[in-house]
C-alpha cells in the first residue's frame, strides 16, 4: 500500500504574528517557519503504518516555492521515502492546491492520502475534503485513530458532539486531528540520510493543472484589542465585580 | 439569486448555530432557503420552517442521510445548487466536513469561518488563530461559506412560515459507512450556545478535579470547557476543547481556571464579553485578556467561588 502525505510550510506555531503596516498581509520576513503541526501528525501516522508493515511506501508532497523543500526534507528525515515539490507561489488558494495534490495522488496511484485537518496560517480546514471530492474518494476528517484492515480504513473522528467512527474503502483521504499521535523528532543520522533521498520537482503544467482563484484579499488587519482588565484581590471582590460592575452574575 | 443554508441538526432538533447562519444569510439576500438533510427528521423540518427569515425549506429525509456522510450530502447539495448565489453552513465539524466538497465539486473557492458580511461578495474571516483579520472578495458564481456562529446574532426561532419542498434524490455512497458514535451526554447547555462557560486547563491536575468546576457551573447554569492540554491529558473528552482547533465560543462570561492562555486557546474565547482568569502564576498570558484576574491557587479559589455564588 502506498501513502501520499501532504505537508505545508507555515509560520511556526510559537511565533507572535504581526500584520504589515500597509494592511496587505501578515509579515513573514525573518519569521521562523516550520511544518504545519497537523502535517507532522500526518507524516507520523504514515510512518507508523509503514513500520507496522501496512504501508510499503510513504511519499510526501508540498505545493509552494523552493523553500518548502526544507519541509519535505524534514518529512524524509522523519521517515518518508521520497518527496515531490510542486513548484508554485506560496499562498496558493486551497482549490488549486487540492487539484495539484489530487493529480499527484492519481499519478502515484496512492491508496491513502493523509493530510492535516487545518493549516495554522490560513485556518481553512478544507484542502483535504476538496482533494477527496475531486477524486470522488471517501473521506474521514479530523481523525484521532486510524486502523487499516481489509482494504478499508476504520477512522475515529473528533466531532463537536464527541467521537464518530466511519469505515471508508481505499483509496481514500484522511485528515488528522491533534490526538491522532505524537510526532517523533528527527535524529541527526536520519537528517543526514534525508539529504540523499529523492526529491522531484514538478510544475502545475507538468501535472496539467491550471491554477488560479477568483478570491482576492482586500485587507489584512490586526484584530481588535481587548481593553486591559484589572486584578482582583479576593474571591469576594471578584464576585462583587461580576454582580455589580459587569452584571453577568445575578 | 437566493441563499441556501445547510441546517445543522441531529435528526431531532435544529442546532442553535443554524440560527446565527440565518442572520448571516439575511445580510446577503432576502430570499433564504434552508436544506434539511437527515433521516426521520420531521421535527427539525418543523423547527426550520418557523425560523424568521427562512422562506423555503428543502427536505431530504432518507436512511441514506441518517449520519449526514459528506460523500452523500455534498452531491445532494450540488444537485440542488442551481439558482443559488450563496451556499452557507455553520462552521461546525459537520459543516467543515461537507462544504469544502461542495465547493470543489462546483469548482469554486470556500471561505471558512466567516465572521462578518461586508456585502454579497465581500466577507471577513480570521486567519492565523485570529491574530489577523482578512477581508476577502470573491467573484465566484456561487459563493460557498462556512459561518462562525459567534460572529452573528441568532435569528428568531419562531415567526417564520416557510413553504416546504420535498427532495426525492437518494445518494448513497457504498464507500463510506457509519460504524458507531460516542456522544457526550450532558444536562448542561451546549458549549457553543452557553451564556456562561467555566473552562479548566492543565492546572486542574486530573479529571476528578473537574468536579470543582461542576459545582460552580451548577450555580451559574454554565457549560464546561477545557484547554487542549486538559483534553490531551485525558482529564475530559475532546468535545470540550476550546480554541483555534477546537470550538469557538463567545459567552457573556468565560471563566478560565488553570489555563495559561496560549494563543491557540485565546483564539477560541477572546471574543467573550467578560473574561475571568484564575491562575496562580501572575505572569500567565491569560491575564492580558482577562477583565478580572485572580492570582490564586485554584484549589482554594474555586471552592470559595462556588460558596459565594
Ligand atoms: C496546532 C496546535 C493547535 C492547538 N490548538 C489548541 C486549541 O484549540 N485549544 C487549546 O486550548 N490549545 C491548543 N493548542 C495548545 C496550546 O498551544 C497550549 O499548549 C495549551 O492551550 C495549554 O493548555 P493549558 O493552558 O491548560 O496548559 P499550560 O500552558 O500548562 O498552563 C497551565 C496553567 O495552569 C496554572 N496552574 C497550575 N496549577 C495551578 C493551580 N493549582 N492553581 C491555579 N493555577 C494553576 C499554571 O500557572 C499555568 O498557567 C494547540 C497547539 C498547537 C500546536
Ligand atoms: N501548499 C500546500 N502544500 C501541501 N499541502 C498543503 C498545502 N496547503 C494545504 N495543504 C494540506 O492541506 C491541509 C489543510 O490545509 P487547509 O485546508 O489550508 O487548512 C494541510 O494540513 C496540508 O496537509
Amino acid at each position: 500500500m502506498k501513502i501520499l502525505v501532504s505537508v505545508k510550510r507555515v509560520i511556526d506555531y510559537n511565533v507572535k504574528v504581526r500584520v504589515k503596516s500597509d494592511h496587505t498581509a501578515v509579515d513573514l520576513t525573518n519569521v521562523k517557519m516550520s511544518m504545519n503541526p497537523f502535517c507532522e501528525i500526518a507524516v507520523e501516522e504514515a510512518i507508523r503504518l509503514k513500520e507496522k508493515g501496512v504501508a510499503s511506501e510513504v511519499v510526501v508532497v508540498s505545493v509552494g516555492s523552493k523553500s518548502c523543500q526544507e519541509t519535505l526534507r524534514t518529512a524524509m528525515a522523519l521517515g518518508a521515502d521520497r518527496a515531490i515539490q510542486v513548484e508554485a507561489e506560496d499562498g496558493l488558494d486551497s482549490l488549486s492546491v487540492a487539484k495539484l495534490i489530487a493529480k499527484v495522488a492519481q499519478e502515484e496511484a496512492a491508496d491513502l492520502v493523509i493530510m492535516g485537518k487545518q493549516a495554522i496560517d490560513s485556518d481553512n480546514n478544507q484542502t483535504g475534503q476538496m482533494v477527496a471530492a475531486l477524486l470522488d474518494y471517501p473521506q474521514a476528517t479530523f481523525a484521532s485513530e486510524v486502523v487499516i484492515e481489509n482494504g478499508e480504513a476504520q477512522v475515529t473522528r473528533e466531532i463537536d458532539g464527541g467521537l464518530q467512527t466511519l469505515a471508508i474503502t481505499l483509496p481514500a483521504v484522511v485528515t488528522t486531528d491533534l490526538r491522532l499521535n505524537e510526532p517523533r523528532f528527527a535524529s541527526l543520522p536520519n537528517i543526514m540520510k534525508a539529504k540523499k533521498k529523492p526529491l522531484d520537482v514538478k510544475t502545475p503544467a507538468d501535472l496539467g493543472v491550471e491554477v488560479g482563484s477568483n478570491v482576492s484579499i482586500v485587507s489584512v488587519t490586526p484584530p481588535p484589542q481587548r481593553a486591559g482588565g484589572i486584578k482582583v484581590g479576593s474571591v469576594a471582590e471578584l464576585v462583587d465585580k461580576l454582580k455589580n460592575e459587569a452584571k453577568v452574575v445575578s | 439569486m437566493s441563499v441556501l443554508i445547510i441546517a445543522e441538526h441531529d435528526n431531532k432538533s435544529l442546532k442553535p448555530a443554524t440560527l446565527n447562519t440565518v442572520t448571516a444569510a439575511t445580510q446577503i439576500d432576502a430570499e433564504v432557503h434552508m436544506l434539511v438533510v437527515g433521516f426521520e427528521c420531521q421535527t427539525v423540518v418543523e423547527q426550520a420552517s418557523q425560523v424568521a427569515g427562512v422562506t423555503k425549506v428543502l427536505v431530504a429525509d432518507n436512511a441514506a442521510y441518517e449520519h449526514q456522510l459528506a460523500e452523500n450530502v455534498s452531491k445532494l447539495i450540488v444537485d440542488v445548487a442551481e439558482g443559488y448565489g450563496h451556499i452557507l453552513a455553520p462552521a461546525t465539524t459537520t459543516g467543515k466536513n461537507t462544504l469544502p466538497r461542495v465547493a470543489a465539486l462546483l469548482n469554486v473557492a470556500q471561505l471558512s469561518d466567516v465572521i462578518k458580511v461586508e456585502s454579497a461578495d465581500t466577507f471577513v474571516r480570521p486567519i492565523y488563530a485570529g491574530n489577523a483579520i482578512a477581508t476577502v472578495k470573491t467573484t465566484d458564481a456561487v459563493k460557498v461559506l462556512t459561518v462562525r456562529a459567534t460572529g452573528f446574532d441568532a435569528a428568531a426561532s419562531s415567526g417564520g412560515s416557510a413553504e416546504r419542498q420535498v427532495l426525492s434524490q437518494v445518494i448513497n455512497s457504498e464507500r463510506s459507512r457509519f460504524v458507531k458514535e460516542q456522544l457526550a451526554e450532558t444536562d448542561r447547555p451546549e458549549l457553543t450556545a452557553a451564556n456562561v462557560i467555566i473552562s479548566g486547563g492543565r492546572g486542574m491536575g486530573n479529571g476528578d478535579n473537574f468536579k470543582l468546576l461542576e459545582g460552580v457551573a451548577d450555580k451559574l447554569g454554565a457549560a464546561i470547557g477545557a484547554s487542549r492540554a486538559a483534553v490531551d491529558a485525558g482529564f475530559v473528552p475532546n468535545d470540550l476543547q476550546v480554541g483555534q482547533t477546537g470550538k469557538t465560543v463567545a459567552p457573556d462570561l468565560y471563566i478560565a481556571v488553570g489555563i495559561s492562555g496560549a494563543i491557540q486557546h485565546l483564539a477560541g474565547m477572546k471574543d467573550s464579553k467578560v473574561i475571568v482568569a484564575i491562575n496562580k502564576d501572575e505572569d500567565a498570558p491569560i491575564f492580558q485578556v482577562a477583565d478580572y484576574g485572580l492570582v490564586a491557587d485554584l484549589f482554594d479559589a474555586v471552592p470559595e467561588l462556588e460558596k459565594s455564588l
